[in-house]
């Protein structure tokens, strides 16, 4: 008597109403719990598992460094946890309650998931202020975005990220002339911006000199603790420079997991990823 | 695709300003009182008169030039090609048409008080249920927008939807208007098919045959022309156009900033569908017809190049496209009918190739050099 | 004018032309036929019939059908056809002349009655079911079941006693059963029931259902209820297997109109596929081809038989230079700018439409068809097989099967592949993509211009013909699956088969707009097609 029931929940007194609830902000155990839980996650593209079976648990407020070979899926993966695919089989949960398998990107993004792509995307025809601006919390619906006015806060917290990403001069430019790290760090920023409590930073040293890859280390020591990052990177060097938990992925799953120090005399690992 | 070309270019800041914009407006308003004076109040015989010829002509380039902005709208900030527009103006048209056809009352050739000359012809007895209603202006001018606006809402529902994007999304804007081009030309569907809708009397009671009449819907098109312009610079410069133009740039990453950007691509695809209709309407009683021809795939794409030549991305651009196209037509057609296909095809191939900015980009590089 | 002239001049020539003749015997019984009285023609026609000469048949037919006239100055007998500028088209019978126009008021026509009428139909049949041609004498059995009597059954057991051909046998077959439908004896005519059950002339069908009549009260005329069960049996096997043969024929019909789709939309599927650039100009590389077969056939009018074998070359290197043009001078600079090459493409359809309309005419050109092209199959009464359409049917398998051995098996289709799949890849290997984008823009194209030969078979040649192509094809490609050359092949056959049976529910416009919208819909639900490329999205 599925009408009955729902009739006799209309008039509960006690009854609370979905639309009554308020938004809710992400809810986040205390420190040292994991906060992205990825179980048994399977992927195949026309047969081929891109996703294997794929597990993974990342704690509030560490600095992750995956590593792998190319095709390994560590861009699938991160496609899944943003929304961008859908896995066949697993779940994928954001904290206890969020269910990240069921909500669209944008959603994702909400509810604190910032994603740095391989290749640098920034807004190349936005200033780099009006790059921030956008990727601020704020109502992105799209009436609220139309009157939407910057109040003197928000131009503060803007300054504040702009100072951390180290980009306060170039402000009036428009992102597409800035220098490839410049567009890395402004990309950084707009994760910033969105006061994620999980950054997915995929492969951020890529074409940089020396002396970026190691401002970007720095940057991305300095989040870790406050924010939950993820980083992807081929580039062992700047690995063993941040990292304090390494994950290896080889074929869709997780081969190892621990310091850089256990991963490099896992015999498994020189076998498959070092290539002794 | 990601348009590199307004970044390394200061024009997208230096119009920021628009100073161009500001003066076009000016200037279509003051065309609006020349013209006025001059076909109303300028006696024929002196060199200063303004033929009512030449007020229809320019009453039909205004509201194409309201058709090109809501091309660019979408075009141009929010990169969403739409080879299909062409069926949103010709559904205002309609519209306006379907008022129009009801003023007749009596007065058409069969002298039928409740149907359309076209009705009485294929021998039908009542007016069909969807032309009910059109008698009232107001009601009329509400199917105006609503109509183009609800058919853009449901297509673009579903092709944004399904992320249905670039070329894709292109073809099958192409396929709609080719889709409702067969249909009002079947007889069946009650808009007066091959035909289609003409032999207007009069509107709001003022035969369209008056000079003042003219007058009035030449300046009822500039004004729609004006608000449109405002409406379009009011919110491509709010923070909406700014997270359109990043759609156009970097969908994805829009995406994963927070943005739906469906819900985005199908504001500005309903709104600019509505504006699309608003010209129509306007082009409608004007021309004095609207038939099935409208809907050609041929016309827009035709005005996808007015844009394109105008420059895309600013507003001033695909006015200032819209009105020098649609004169060369006027002028070609007249003198040289056989090479305006010739004239138009090479305008196509040489502005893609050459002119990526359109006619404002050329401006800015002139102005810069000297 | 010059009609009337022509029609003088040979009007004179005819009576000199009498005179020449005067011992033709045909001659001497058409003279005698045009003196005689009403009363005494059934005479004349019973002479005339009897005559061994096939002149004479054409005559009675002529009679019979109120073509035969004489001229009133000499009682001269002409056949003759009204034309549109009232004035007469006529053939002499004798063939001594050649056919020539006259004026009307100079001839009166021979009329006849209704007892001369079935005299005449007598004869004629009589004489056809002599024809040494077996086609001929089916025909007249046909014709004499038009209106059957006793008689008739005397001619046709006559007629069946030296007759050898299957098909004509089987007529007669018919007509005895439809003649015996009359019979009074109860048995004879559940015979005559069940032996035409399942046939499919049209006439059987209406004689069947005349046993089934009505009166003005609506009661069955017959009253024997076995024979009215019988009957309406027979008319439901005729119905279920007419049926049949409309779904083979509108699957026909379907396959027909696919393999039209398919060849337009398969140069489509390569250059948009393959390469991914749309060319708006498609449908005009189409229209180049169709106009190359008009070109290729005014230059040879004496071996219009072979036009089509040179066309076909012919229209391929036409449209595949063009397209080559095209590559090398506009879709080069904007490769990665899909939007753009669009709208160039399509500046140049504009354009190629115009030169054709400035070169030609805007009117459409006819393209005649081969003798072997023309004709149908006749499987039977009511299911026949056009033979262009067959062509076209097989013509188009064997491109798209050529295709697919071109791009599968030779050098040049592995360096396609190669630089679709990794153009820089590709580059660094040592292919020259460049050479490569002309060379497959050149095939995509080419395969248009082929399809323009085939098409101006089908429809009317004119400088819009690729319009009426381009979208078609491009929701073929899209359908299908982009880069999917199967996929275009099912796609084509699946939608000319599927609005091939819509058109009879919703009438052809309707049927169109209806998988427009249905692919529209799809389109959305699939954005890559039926047959999506295999491997990783993006």
């Amino acid at each position: 008597m599925p009408v009955l029931d729902n009739m006799r929940a209309f008039l509960r007194r006690e009854q609370i109403w979905d639309y009554l609830i308020p938004d809710r902000e992400v809810m986040v155990q205390g420190p040292g719990g994991p906060i992205l839980y990825v179980e048994d996650v399977t992927l195949s593209f026309d047969g081929f598992k891109a996703l294997n079976a794929l597990s993974l648990y990342i704690n509030k407020g560490e600095l992750r460094c995956i590593i792998g070979a190319n095709g390994a899926g560590k861009s699938t993966m991160m496609d899944v946890i943003t929304g961008k695919l859908r896995p066949d089989t697993g779940s994928v949960y954001f904290g206890k309650n969020i269910n990240l398998l069921k909500l669209s990107e944008p959603e994702i993004a909400t509810c604190g998931v910032g994603r740095k792509f391989q290749k640098p995307t920034v807004f190349e025809n936005h200033t780099v202020l009006q790059n921030l601006e956008l990727a601020m919390r704020a109502n992105k619906k799209v009436l609220p975005t139309l009157f939407a006015r910057l109040d003197s806060g928000r131009a503060d917290r803007l300054q504040d990220v702009l100072a951390t990403i180290g980009l306060e001069a170039e402000q009036k430019r428009l992102a597409g002339s800035l220098s490839h790290g410049q567009k890395q760090w402004l990309e950084i920023g707009v994760l910033l911006i969105q006061d994620p409590q999980l950054l997915l930073v995929d492969e951020p040293v890529a074409g940089m000199t020396p002396q970026e890859t190691e401002r970007t280390a720095q940057l991305l020591t300095s989040l870790a603790g406050e924010h939950s990052v993820v980083v992807v990177e081929h580039d062992m060097e700047f690995v063993r420079s941040i990292a304090r938990t390494v994950t290896v992925l080889h074929q869709g799953s997780v081969l190892a997991e621990g310091s850089m120090q256990q991963i490099q005399d896992n015999p498994q690992v020189r076998e498959v990823y070092l290539g002794e | 695709m990601a348009s590199h070309y307004v970044q390394s270019n200061p024009l997208f800041v230096k119009f920021a300003d628009d100073k161009w914009g500001n003066i076009l407006l000016i200037a279509i308003l003051l065309t609006t009182v020349i013209v006025a004076v001059g076909n109303l109040l300028v006696p024929p015989e002196s060199p200063f008169h303004v033929s009512t010829y030449m007020v229809t002509l320019l009453g039909k380039y205004l509201a194409f030039a309201l058709l090109a902005l809501s091309v660019d709208l979408i075009w141009g900030y929010a990169g969403i090609l739409s080879l299909g527009h062409g069926a949103f103006f010709a559904l205002g048209g309609y519209a306006m048409g379907m008022y129009l056809m009801r003023q007749i009352g009596d007065r058409g050739v069969y002298g039928n008080p409740d149907l359309p000359d076209f009705m009485v012809f294929l021998d039908w007895h009542e007016l069909p249920w969807y032309w009910s209603g059109f008698e009232s202006f107001g009601y009329a001018m509400l199917m105006v927008v609503l109509v183009p606006g609800l058919l853009a809402f449901i297509f673009g529902w579903l092709a944004f939807r399904s992320r249905v994007t670039g070329v894709y999304l292109s073809i099958i804007t192409q396929a709609l208007t080719y889709a409702l081009l067969l249909a009002f030309f079947r007889n069946e569907m009650g808009f007066g098919g091959n035909n289609g809708l003409t032999d207007f009397k009069d509107i709001l009671g003022y035969s369209l045959q008056s000079d003042a009449t003219r007058i009035a819907l030449f300046a009822a098109s500039a004004a729609a022309l004006v608000l449109g312009y405002l409406l379009c610079r009011w919110i491509t410069r709010s923070k909406l156009g700014r997270v359109l133009i990043a759609i156009r740039d970097a969908e994805d990453r829009t995406r994963f900033v927070g943005y739906k950007v469906e819900s985005y691509k199908l504001f500005v695809f309903v709104l600019s569908a509505a504006l699309a209709g608003v010209a129509g309407a306007l082009y409608v009683p004007q021309v004095g017809i609207i038939n099935p021809g409208e809907f050609s795939p041929l016309n827009s794409i035709e005005l996808v190049i007015w844009v394109a030549v105008g420059g895309r991305a600013t507003l001033f651009g695909a006015i200032v496209g819209a009105l020098l196209i649609n004169y060369c037509k006027t002028w070609f057609t007249g003198a040289l009918p056989e090479l305006w296909l010739f004239f138009l095809g090479a305008i196509f191939v040489l502005s893609t190739m050459f002119l990526p900015r359109g006619i404002v980009g050329l401006l800015h590089r002139k102005g810069e050099s000297s | 004018m010059l009609r009337l002239i022509v029609g003088l001049v040979l009007a004179c020539s005819i009576n000199n032309m009498v005179l020449a003749g005067g011992d033709d015997s045909l001659a001497v019984r058409l003279d005698a036929l045009a003196a005689a009285k009403l009363s005494k023609m059934p005479a004349q026609i019973d002479l005339l019939a009897g005559m061994d000469d096939p002149r004479a048949a054409v005559v009675l037919q002529a009679l019979l059908d109120g073509q035969l006239y004489a001229r009133k100055s000499d009682k001269r007998l002409f056949i003759a056809t009204p034309a549109a500028d009232k004035s007469l088209l006529l053939t002499d019978p004798l063939g001594l002349v050649q056919p020539g126009a006259a004026k009307k008021n100079e001839f009166k026509r021979i009329a006849v009655n209704n007892r001369m009428r079935s005299q005449l139909r007598y004869a004629i049949a009589r004489a056809n079911l002599q024809s040494p041609d077996p086609l001929q004498r089916q025909a007249a059995v046909l014709r004499l079941l038009d209106d059957l009597d006793p008689a008739v059954l005397v001619l046709l057991d006559e007629a069946a006693e030296d007759e050898s051909d299957e098909g004509v046998l089987g007529l007669v077959y018919i007509a005895r059963g439809m003649i015996a439908l009359d019979s009074d004896d109860r048995l004879e005519k559940m015979a005559a029931i069940e032996l035409l059950s399942g046939n499919l002339q049209p006439l059987v069908k209406n004689r069947l259902q005349q046993v089934l009549a009505r009166d003005d009260n609506g009661d069955l005329l017959e009253t024997d209820a076995v024979i009215v069960k019988k009957a309406r049996v027979a008319l439901a096997a005729i119905d279920s297997k007419a049926g049949v043969y409309k779904f083979l024929e509108t699957t026909f019909f379907g396959l027909s109109l696919g393999s039209v789709l398919l060849l337009s939309a398969i140069g489509l599927a390569i250059t948009f596929g393959v390469m991914g650039v749309i060319n708006m100009a498609h449908g005009e590389l189409i229209m180049l081809g169709a106009y190359t077969t008009y070109v290729v056939q005014l230059m040879m009018p004496d071996h219009l038989e072979y036009s089509l074998l040179v066309a076909v070359p012919a229209a391929f290197l036409v449209s595949g230079l063009v397209g080559v043009a095209i590559e090398r001078g506009i879709i080069q600079f904007l490769y990665g700018r899909p939007l753009e090459t669009l709208l160039a493409t399509f500046g140049v359809s504009l354009i190629l439409q115009q030169a054709v309309r400035s070169i030609f005419s805007p009117l459409n050109r006819s393209v005649a068809t081969p003798e072997w092209m023309s004709g149908a199959l006749q499987i039977n009464p009511v299911f026949a097989l056009t033979y262009n359409r067959m062509y076209i049917l097989v013509f188009a398998l064997i491109v798209f099967v050529l295709l697919l051995l071109l791009l599968k098996k030779t050098t040049l289709g592995l360096q396609f592949r190669a630089v679709a799949q990794n153009r820089a890849m590709a580059r660094a290997m040592g292919i020259r993509s460049q050479w490569v984008d002309a060379m497959t823009f050149g095939l995509g194209s080419g395969i248009a211009g082929i399809a323009g030969v085939a098409l101006s078979q089908l429809t009317n040649v004119g400088p819009n013909l690729g319009q009426a192509y381009i979208i078609d094809s491009f929701m073929v490609v899209v359908f299908g699956g982009v880069g999917n050359l199967w996929g275009t092949l099912v796609s084509a056959f699946s939608l000319g088969v599927a609005s091939k049976f819509v058109e009879p529910m919703a009438g052809a416009v309707l049927a169109k707009i209806l998988i427009l919208v249905f692919i529209i819909l799809f389109i959305q639900k699939n954005p890559r097609g039926l047959f999506p490329q295999q491997g990783r999205a993006e």
